[in-house]
């Protein structure tokens, strides 16, 4: 159960290994002591994010999940549940690509929108029906900015956000009344591995301001948050920017 | 018949939804047999602050009022569980009857009373409400009316009594009342600088009074830490009553005519209102007065006097921390108040009680010692200050109230209450399929 100061006593981590994930564990493992469950390929990335969730303290439990295989997917989502109720389930996996090669060779231009979008609606899917027969918990999507306003420079990946983003908003909306949640966080840019020799924008974030977001948002139990929060009017007023214009935004 | 509700304790903090089922005593075993996976649990009305009267994706049973039946002579009333204190007391009043446990409000349910053992300000000389239990019918998980009783399988009556509706649903009770002559109550107020010379007026003026609790201030700091204003009394009888009050010397508590509004920002409460508010109440308590004559209403339920008063705190809701240290912990008590008025938490008049000795209920939560209860708006920064108060009290023995508690984890528990273990055992003899079960019972792996 999440308990009256949001603290959750089990979290399922969709893709695991990401930097983001595992800075939400270690967020959480600074108030209370949840049960974790690592999805994710099995390997040496996933041996490692595994120990460092026992480093924090924490029990770690590990399940092979593969974002593309959306077969598998109900049944590793409703075994979990079965075993204990999923209090927060954070879909975390996600895959940034190379821009200019994303619109260009079209079996990565599928892989992105496979895992990114595809994958994102599997699972949201699955999870929303245990949730919604456990009667309470709360799917953390991790979206993007890049989804908001889908620019030139990485539309690939910035439209299966925007996908993923519209899934998740609509899905919270569907969940009202049930007691399941989703919560959507958008950050802007993150300094993760994913991210890595990237020249960082304006109003970047580490991954535990993320991971602060993620928290606190589950414990004030709100639907939409923005990392940094100033990235909500800097967005609201790009999305308005006509189109020759927005076009030589340095973006 | 039943429908999908969200539903939170009073604390208005970690909503979940379940199907809500409404059915008299007749109907509650049928109900018992047909709870799914994820089980049923009776709620009263909604006061604990935590969640023991939720159970997400399960049943819920609400309460239903029902017979109600004065044995004046034997000075015991037979009702059915659903009962309000207020509508019971509606009915023993004008008979010169009362409780002799009544807790901070009168909206709770008799079987609301009994599964968490509740206490009042009477608890030094009376005990808990669990002991003035005379039997009680209780529907197992197998559907069957059981008639328990202390002295009728008293291992499954302890386990009820404060067992937070695990044991099963309480369905009807037998209880014993106290002869009174009036509906009033002659009243000692005496304001105490800080906390030393609030636990010194209670260790040596307790013993003369039926009722004392204090009125602790939380904020205030330095010389003044733990200021309060103590409150004693007695049933006020019908010489000490002129006016109005001798004419109708034994007229019901009535309902409330304020309510809070439905839809309230948060922030209302924060440290700086809170601080002006508790500086005016402590200055216009008396320094010592005797004899002031006040209703049982407003010397017992003074909070019923608003409706829903739990809205003040907003859409995030409060937390309510109530804990209880052995007597000989009173350096601890100190301590832990020390520890909150540091800390600068918006926490309304807390409340001070020295409690007598606890009863045999496994989960009761009352022990010869000092109980303090405070409300705080939840917040996600608490809970660092709580485990700290949570680590003072386990240090010296002490634990926390279950029906107030909407955060501890289950290792935390097994520190607190020692006889969980004697509970598990009952409820696997009792209950084996966990056919009861609330969001406070997953929380805790009760």
């Amino acid at each position: 159960m999440i308990n009256a100061l949001g603290q959750p006593q089990t979290v399922l981590l969709l893709g695991g290994t990401s930097d983001i994930a595992q800075a939400v564990v270690a967020a959480w493992a600074r108030t209370c002591r949840p049960h974790v469950v690592l999805a994710a390929r099995p390997g040496p990335r996933r041996d490692r994010a595994a120990a460092r969730v026992e480093e924090l303290g924490l029990s770690a439990q590990v399940v092979d999940f593969d974002a593309e295989r959306t077969d598998e997917h109900p049944d590793l989502i409703a075994s979990l549940a079965q075993e204990r109720d999923i209090d927060v389930a954070l879909v975390a996996f996600g895959l940034l690509g190379d821009e200019e090669r994303a619109w260009q060779d079209h079996d990565a231009a599928v892989e992105l929108a496979r895992v990114n979008y595809v994958g994102a609606v599997s699972v949201g899917v699955c999870l929303a029906d245990v949730m919604r027969r456990q009667g309470h918990g709360v799917i953390v999507a991790l979206s993007s900015v890049a989804g908001e306003r889908v620019r030139r420079s990485n539309f690939v990946y910035g439209s299966t956000k925007a996908g993923m983003d519209g899934f998740y908003l609509g899905l919270g909306e569907a969940l009202r009344g049930s007691g399941a949640r989703v919560l959507v966080v958008r950050p802007g840019f993150v300094h993760t591995k994913m991210t890595q020799g990237r020249g960082p924008a304006p109003l970047s974030v580490t991954a535990e301001q993320v991971a602060d977001a993620v928290v606190k948002g589950v414990a004030r139990r709100d639907d939409l948050v923005w990392v940094p929060t100033a990235l909500r009017g800097v967005m609201s007023g790009l999305r308005h920017v006509p189109r020759p214009l927005f076009r030589r935004l340095p973006l | 018949m039943s429908e999908p509700h969200e539903l939170t304790g009073w604390g208005r903090t970690a909503p979940t939804v379940a199907a809500t089922i409404r059915s008299d005593a007749a109907g509650v075993p049928e109900a018992v047999r047909r709870a799914g996976a994820r089980g049923l649990i009776a709620r009263g009305l909604g006061r604990s602050y935590g969640d023991p009267a939720q159970n997400a994706g399960g049943d819920v049973l609400l309460p239903v009022p029902g017979p109600l039946e004065v044995d004046a002579t034997a000075g015991v009333v037979r009702v059915a569980a659903g009962t309000s204190l207020h509508d019971l007391m509606v009915e023993l009043l004008p008979r010169g009857l009362f409780l002799p446990v009544t807790p901070g409000t009168r909206y709770v349910t008799v079987g609301g009373a009994i599964a968490c053992d509740v206490h009042g300000k009477s608890h030094h000389v009376a005990g808990s409400f669990g002991e003035h239990v005379v039997s009680l019918d209780l529907v197992t998980a197998d559907g069957a009316t059981r008639t328990l009783g202390p002295d009728r399988d008293p291992e499954l009556f302890w386990a009820t009594v404060g067992g937070m509706g695990l044991t099963g649903v309480i369905t009807r009770a037998e209880l014993r009342t106290i002869p009174v002559e009036t509906s009033s109550m002659s009243v000692t107020t005496t304001r105490l600088p800080d906390l030393d010379a609030a636990m010194a007026a209670m260790r040596s003026t307790d013993a003369g009074f039926t009722y004392s609790v204090a009125w602790i201030d939380t904020l205030a700091r330095g010389r003044s830490m733990g200021r309060s204003v103590l409150s004693q009394g007695e049933h006020a009888t019908r010489g000490e009553l002129a006016g109005r009050a001798a004419r109708h010397p034994l007229s019901p508590p009535g309902r409330p005519r304020l309510a809070a509004p439905r839809r309230l920002p948060g922030g209302l409460v924060r440290p700086a209102t809170v601080r002006a508010f508790n500086e005016a109440w402590f200055h216009k308590a008396p320094r010592h007065r005797s004899g002031e004559i006040q209703s049982i209403a407003s010397f017992f339920h003074p909070l019923d006097g608003v409706g829903a008063w739990n809205r003040l705190y907003g859409p995030r809701g409060f937390v309510q921390y109530q804990c209880v240290v052995p007597d000989d912990a009173e350096e601890t008590m100190t301590r832990i108040v020390e520890r909150i008025s540091g800390q600068g938490h918006a926490s309304f008049l807390s409340v001070l009680k020295r409690f007598g000795p606890g009863d045999p209920g496994l989960l009761s939560f009352p022990m010869a010692g000092w109980t303090l209860a405070l409300d705080l708006p939840a917040h996600p920064g608490l809970a660092t200050l709580l485990e700290e108060l949570d680590e003072l009290v386990v240090g010296v023995g002490g634990r926390v109230y279950l029906a107030k508690d909407a955060r501890v984890g289950p290792a935390r528990l097994r520190e607190m209450y020692p006889r969980v273990d004697d509970f598990l055992a009952v409820r696997r003899r009792v209950d084996p399929a966990r056919v009861f079960r609330s969001d406070l019972s997953r929380r805790l792996e009760l």
